[in-house]
């Protein structure tokens, strides 16, 4: 069985074998490094394709089916694209900010992949706070697509990121809130924690209907928290042209793109670990001959299987939803997602302290 | 052109920002210029600044012969071609008070109500676009593509038409049509229900455009606003009821009215008016006469001295033709009154005091074609 766990482990203790700590500790990083990068690439082809595909196959297109077998490859070549294009610096930006805001857009999404684990005993920083640190780094987000819009000096791009704004610290609320259900069904921070404790069952099984509501929730709250449709009000194509990143062109609006992907995947990823148990195979109490050829499903295969139906979901929104406007989406989250959400904790709360959840 | 708004940056004094919607925008569905003050996300003020894609129709018209001069309608508005053919065609007819043939009357009937589908429906993938929904687009032109098939088939033209000509018809209709305008609308007849499916229900839709661009019977009037924008606000303006031309007033079908007076309203008029075209195609598709598709017509036309006007309801309104003549074989003076034109004056009532995404909605619903706002 393809174990992530077994390989690293190998490659650790080989290293620190060889070499003396300082240099083992530091090809890691190295190592930890260069897979983030690739996992980012790779993540930013895979999703931006399936994206094309599942748009196509609800609007009865055929989408991209030129470059490679079913076009495959068409994500590669309009990455090619981006990347011979000129990056435009408009006249009358503020340059340093203009051109940072990219960068953190991106260094954001690197960071929040830390204590997301990939399999079993697979992940790079297994942090004692994992959960509150990806919801303490993801709001850093909002940073660059506020600096963005503002280094821009651009009316379309200031809207755009002044939504963005209110849209992304009202909305992290009710993520957090509904994160914190977990949280407290567990009593733990740490991701690894939250994934053993599933192993009688996926939080959304057990933890009655208080955990459905919270899933819901959280879908909703991470789908504007990454703004997209129905609540892409930042970029709102028909309103605002592209919202912040209407001045972007070449490689840095490709970053800003790929950020937007990765970020869907990192909260889908969350929402897998924290309501779909992670990792873990899909039990049902006492068939064992059906857990075992669950089991027998390498654990990697689980966890990115739970995060791309997540991302599908997520996809299926955009293509099916008009577009929320201000005024509502904050109504929306203020006047009923987050009492909701606040009620739902209480809930959990004494559903966790009486010990009613299975 | 005139422009109020003269600055370009801010209104000095105030947190009031100017921003240039259009040309070249999105939603603006073609190149609207839209001068805008807005207060944060609230719109104080709507501008349209047009003259941008002026083509001079209407000087234009008054060098071309009266058989000439009826193609450059068809740029008009273009999702209406067969309308704007038509209106000019019936102009042409009443000067020289020729009878134009049943069968061509059936025809054209046909024709405009298929045109009046395939606008309808492009008009309803637009709003929901932009609504900030892009799946219905394509729903919307899977439909639109089957008539523009069967256009192609009878007019050999897919967009502008042509094919009104004083005196009938360009050319009879193709042997398929009559099988293939049945099978579209057998086939519409099962889809319609899905655009109610995917978007009418929509609780985010639906909050989208209620009580959105409020604009009352009175002022609906005032400013001249006609088709289903006004019966969005329970104005009775239909012409093919008013002054019923070529076969309308032999078919059964009902004026849509709608008392909301908001953009929900006029989505739902028009959603209702795709029902009423198929209605009025199932009618006249199985009885269409034999005989002529053209009276017979001198090969150079000449109207006599004086002025002439006909009226016909498009998609989006009425719309008006009224020619000057000298006597000669040119118009002296060509006048177009355009739906568009006069929905588009009440844009700026209608958007104060909304939100910029309201614009967007408001615009939508209104079914602005811009060459025919600004001939």
């Amino acid at each position: 069985m393809l174990s992530l766990e077994k390989i690293a482990n190998a490659v650790h203790t080989w290293l620190y074998q060889h070499f003396d700590e300082t240099w083992a500790l530091l090809f890691e990083f190295v190592i930890v490094g260069v897979m983030v990068i690739t996992l980012f690439a790779v993540l930013g082809l895979v999703l931006v394709l399936m994206e094309r595909k599942v748009s196509s196959w609800m609007q009865l297109r055929l989408g991209p089916n030129r470059i490679g077998p079913g076009g495959m490859f068409q994500t590669v070549a309009d990455t090619l694209k981006l990347i011979v294009k000129e990056g435009m610096t408009p006249k009358n930006v503020d340059r340093l900010l203009f051109n940072m805001a990219p960068f953190l857009a991106i260094i954001v999404s690197m960071v929040i992949m830390a204590p997301i684990m990939f399999d079993k005993g697979f992940q790079i920083w297994d942090i004692n706070i994992g959960v509150l640190f990806v919801t303490a780094v993801s709001s850093l987000s909002i940073i660059s697509i506020l600096m963005g819009g503002w280094a821009s000096n651009n009316k379309y791009s200031l809207l755009g990121a002044m939504r963005s704004g209110a849209q992304i610290v009202s909305y992290e609320l009710s993520a957090g809130l509904s994160i914190l259900t977990i949280v407290v069904l567990t009593g733990s921070l740490r991701i690894s924690d939250i994934i053993e404790a599933q192993q009688t069952g996926w939080w959304i099984f057990k933890g009655h209907i208080p955990a459905i509501i919270s899933f819901v929730i959280f879908i909703i709250a991470s789908t504007a928290e990454t703004n997209r449709a129905p609540f892409d009000l930042a970029e709102a194509e028909s309103e605002l042209t592209a919202g912040f990143h209407t001045e972007y062109s070449g490689m840095k609006f490709a970053l800003f793109f790929l950020a937007e992907y990765v970020n869907i995947f990192v909260v889908c990823a969350i929402g897998a670990t924290l309501f779909l148990g992670g990792w873990m195979p899909f039990h049902i109490g006492n068939w064992t001959q059906f857990n075992n050829i669950m089991d027998w499903i390498p654990s990697s295969v689980w966890f990115f299987g739970k995060a791309f139906l997540l991302i599908f979901v997520i996809m299926w929104f955009r293509w099916t939803f008009p577009r929320l406007r201000i005024d509502q989406l904050l109504n929306l989250e203020w006047r009923y997602l987050l009492p909701v959400s606040m009620f739902n904790l209480l809930l959990v709360t004494i559903i966790a302290i009486a010990g009613w959840h299975f | 052109m005139y422009r109020e708004t003269e600055v370009l940056q801010s209104v000095p004094g105030t947190d009031e920002m100017v921003i240039n919607v259009g040309p070249q925008h999105p939603s603006t569905h073609g190149v609207l210029h839209l001068v805008l003050t807005i207060d944060g996300e609230k719109v104080k003020k709507v501008e349209p600044h047009l003259g941008y894609i002026h083509r001079s129709i209407e000087k234009m018209c008054e060098s071309l012969t009266y058989r000439q001069f009826i193609y450059t309608t068809s740029r008009m508005d273009y999702l209406a071609a067969h309308i704007n053919n038509h209106a000019c065609a019936m102009c042409v007819e009443k000067g020289l008070q020729l009878k134009v043939p049943q069968r061509a009357q059936y025809i054209r009937v046909i024709m405009d109500e298929l045109t009046r589908i395939a606008s309808h429906c492009l008009w309803w993938g637009s709003v929901a676009m932009d609504c900030g929904a892009v799946t219905p687009f394509f729903l919307a032109f899977r439909e639109r593509e089957m008539i523009n098939t069967i256009m192609e088939e009878t007019c050999g033209a897919r967009l502008t038409m042509n094919y009104m000509v004083p005196g009938g018809v360009m050319a009879d209709i193709h042997p398929n049509f009559q099988r293939s305008v049945k099978d579209f609308i057998a086939h519409f007849k099962t889809k319609i229900d899905e655009y109610d499916e995917l978007v009418t229900g929509n609780i985010i839709f639906e909050s989208r455009l209620k009580k959105v661009g409020m604009l009352s019977k009175e002022d609906a009037i005032s400013y001249g606003c006609t088709g289903p924008t006004a019966r969005g606000s329970g104005v009775h303006c239909d012409v093919r009821k008013l002054y019923p031309y070529e076969v309308y007033d032999k078919v059964q079908f009902n004026e849509i009215l709608q008392t909301g007076c908001d953009s929900y309203a006029r989505y739902l008029v028009r959603l209702a008016e795709l029902r009423e075209s198929m209605s009025i195609i199932d009618q006249l598709i199985d009885n269409i006469p034999e005989g002529d598709f053209q009276a017979k017509t001198k090969a150079v036309l000449k109207l006599p001295k004086g002025e002439f006007y006909s009226r016909v309801e498009t998609p989006r309104g009425e719309l008006g033709v009224y020619i000057v003549s000298e006597g000669g074989t040119t118009p002296y003076r060509i006048k177009f009154r355009s739906p568009g034109f006069s929905n588009l004056s009440a844009l700026d009532h209608m958007t104060r005091g909304q939100k910029i995404g309201d614009l967007v909605a408001i615009m939508g619903t209104l079914d602005l074609v811009i060459p025919d706002i600004d001939r």
